[in-house]
């Protein structure tokens, strides 16, 4: 319905109400942007903070765009190594994205299928991993993973590794994809989840009274009204997982390629922080597309 | 405006042929869901192009029997025969019948032309085949300019005439109704009844609708089966269930009746034919002539029964009283426009309903609240329940 003079939502109260989520967006999400975009921006400086300020307040506003170079970004093109992290990012995103859709979508659907007294159970288990610490989590994989760690007792106590032999699978991508997958799931899941959750039982019945076999019906009813679903959790879990940090660093092994992983040796190894900068600029860019794709899907469902 | 009818209908009655077979025959069903039995030793017969009703309040079991016809259930005793096969376990998508679901269950992502292509694209049809006939069912519910909306694009009753063509577009041997029109508004309800009725009869297909719309049943069907807790209690013709119930259940159910306690005074023969009864309700006599030879005698208690359209009501006292007269007080009075609803009371407080049709706009003395008025009605108006 459209709007009058007369609506009691309209007014300063209104204003305020709207002006919340976009005054948060400014100070934590634009404002550091911004910094990172100056700092990717100037040279590197061995000084404290380690690169030379560009903007020294407004009145030197010419100065400033007579300095801004643009050689980070030409020294990113040029060196291979940080082509290669992005694109090895987005193959482990989209190969964890792809394990995630397999794992999570027939949890999800014998989820939306148990019984109704069952659902808020089920619902909680998958939860239940958050009420503990992330790191900790990731730790307690380490622990599992690693060549002593409880993996190899377990597969040695029941035979399938003799005595001497160990499970190769720590610092590997292995155990990267082992990690991330786990990590994530509860991410892919609920929003799968509620899409078919909400699906009419009825129509697999109607699909089956006109002729089609469960399996077919599948693909032809359920598959298609739980796009959404599936749509919602990829990207909650492909965007972050591109930027990954924690997994492939407490997990991965030297050969173990992500942007996150660059990202933090640029900072804090090479306390480069025009180039970390940098490379950050372009991960966001990077994620542009996906976050695009995202939102217009969420348009699309409203 | 001028409208064809099509042909006069003629006279069907199958199931008065002994020598006609069933198409349907469900024989000796039981349902159970662990403890509870939804249908208990159920035996039904229904025939080739019958428009058959499943009536009953909800929980009786009706809709159990119709999925057990579809395939979504298993009788837990019993078979089901289909022109003489058992489909036990044949599941639903290889059964020759279709249903329409009460919520309709169309697809939503799917055009109205899509939904209703999807039961011929399952039979692997030609395009040009299925084309055709997809055009075909879209002129039948008259839907041609919504053929590319998806169903939340369109009315409630739009969306009914969906379903409706989907589930008769594969031309199924039985075409299933799970309460198809309780979503609709009465106006819209009561003129898909009979386009029901034209297409059942136009396709020449069978029809089994369930339903707990007692008008519904009596409109659009050929017979009735009438359902208790999982039982059926009378299977009959709309004209036979409402003029001749063998029960309370079934009186009660359908319309509008007067039931009262009585006695039996003398049945049978002494009164002249084999169905005359004599009976005591109370105080008050009653005669009752019958075409049927009454079960009960003499001193047996049993229930009369008759509609309140079949009383009279007048403000002069009958000619005769000692028998089908009442005198009392008309206590209340519900006008309905066609028919006015008088109730009488007694002194002994019993009440009883008499119908009248307001045939005329204009009444010298209309009968009106606290007025003395006397009820009378013919012989063969009531009924005797011995149920």
């Amino acid at each position: 319905m459209a709007e009058t003079a007369t609506n009691p939502n309209a007014g300063p109260a209104r204003w305020l109400v709207v002006a919340v989520p976009y005054i948060w967006l400014l100070l934590f999400f634009a404002a550091p942007f911004l910094i990172i975009l100056k700092i990717s921006l100037s040279d590197t400086a061995i000084a404290m903070p380690p690169y030379t300020p560009v903007l020294e307040g407004l009145g030197a506003l010419g100065d400033f765009v007579s300095q801004l170079d643009f050689e980070n970004y030409t020294f990113l093109m040029e060196d291979p190594l940080y082509i290669d992290s992005y694109l090895s990012s987005l193959r482990m995103a989209f190969i964890s994205t792809l394990l995630l859709l397999l794992i999570g979508y027939p949890m999800a659907l014998a989820m939306a299928r148990a019984p109704t007294g069952w659902r808020p159970t089920l619902v909680m288990m998958v939860i239940l991993p958050f009420w503990t610490s992330f790191l900790i989590r990731v730790y307690a994989w380490i622990g599992i993973l690693k060549p002593e760690g409880l993996l190899t007792v377990l597969l040695q106590a029941i035979g399938l590794l003799g005595p001497g032999e160990q499970v190769q699978i720590f610092r590997t991508d292995t155990a990267v994809f082992i990690g991330i997958v786990y990590s994530y799931l509860p991410f892919m899941v609920l929003p799968l989840y509620s899409a078919l959750e909400k699906m009419d039982a009825t129509l697999l019945e109607a699909a089956n009274d006109l002729g089609c076999p469960p399996l077919k019906a599948f693909w032809r009813i359920t598959f298609p009204l739980s796009l959404p679903g599936v749509i919602a959790g990829s990207m909650i879990c492909f965007i972050p997982i591109t930027g990954e940090f924690v997994i492939p660093d407490l997990l991965g092994g030297a050969e173990t390629l992500m942007i996150g992983k660059t990202l933090w040796t640029e900072f804090f190894g090479n306390r480069d922080w025009p180039l970390a900068s940098a490379v950050a600029v372009l991960l966001l860019l990077v994620l542009v597309i996906p976050i695009v794709i995202f939102q217009n899907q969420q348009q699309k469902v409203r | 405006m001028a409208k064809s009818l099509g042909p006069v209908k003629r006279k069907f009655a199958p199931w008065t042929d002994p020598a006609a077979t069933p198409f349907i025959r469900f024989e000796n069903i039981t349902k159970k869901y662990g403890n509870f039995t939804a249908v208990s030793n159920l035996s039904l017969d229904i025939y080739e192009r019958e428009f058959f009703s499943l009536l009953g309040p909800s929980g009786c079991g009706k809709t159990t029997l119709m999925r057990m016809l579809a395939g979504f259930e298993e009788p837990t005793e019993g078979r089901i025969l289909l022109q003489g096969q058992d489909i036990s376990g044949v599941p639903p998508y290889r059964r020759p019948t279709n249903m329409m679901f009460q919520s309709y269950a169309l697809f939503p992502h799917m055009t109205v032309e899509k939904n209703i292509a999807f039961g011929l694209e399952q039979d692997r049809l030609s395009k040009g085949e299925i084309e055709a006939r997809v055009q075909e069912m879209l002129k039948l519910v008259k839907l041609e300019e919504f053929a590319r909306r998806k169903p939340g694009q369109l009315s409630g009753g739009q969306r009914q005439r969906v379903a409706l063509a989907r589930s008769l577009a594969k031309r199924p041997k039985v075409l299933l109704l799970d309460e198809p029109l309780g979503a609709l508004d009465r106006k819209l309800r009561e003129e898909t009844q009979f386009e029901l009725m034209d297409i059942q009869h136009t396709l020449g297909l069978t029809f089994l609708i369930v339903t707990h719309d007692q008008e519904e049943a009596m409109t659009v069907s050929d017979r009735i089966a009438v359902m208790d807790k999982g039982v059926i209690v009378q299977v009959a013709t709309p004209a036979e269930i409402y003029e001749a119930p063998n029960s309370r259940y079934v009186a009660d159910f359908i319309g509008d009746i007067n039931i009262m306690e009585a006695t039996v005074v003398s049945a049978g023969s002494g009164n002249g034919s084999p169905g005359a009864v004599s009976l005591d309700c109370d105080g008050l006599a009653v005669a009752v002539a019958a075409d049927q030879e009454c079960p009960a005698s003499a001193g047996d208690r049993v229930a009369f029964a008759i509609r309140p359209e079949k009383v009279r009501i007048s403000l002069d006292q009958p000619a005769d009283t000692s028998v089908n007269a009442a005198y009392g007080e008309v206590w209340d009075i519900g006008y309905l426009g066609d028919f006015s609803v008088f109730l009488v009371s007694f002194a002994d407080g019993r009440i009883i309903r008499a119908a009248q049709a307001n045939v005329s706009r204009l009444v010298d003395r209309p009968i009106t609240f606290g007025d003395m008025v006397w009820l009378t009605w013919p012989r063969d108006a009531g009924l005797v329940l011995t149920r």
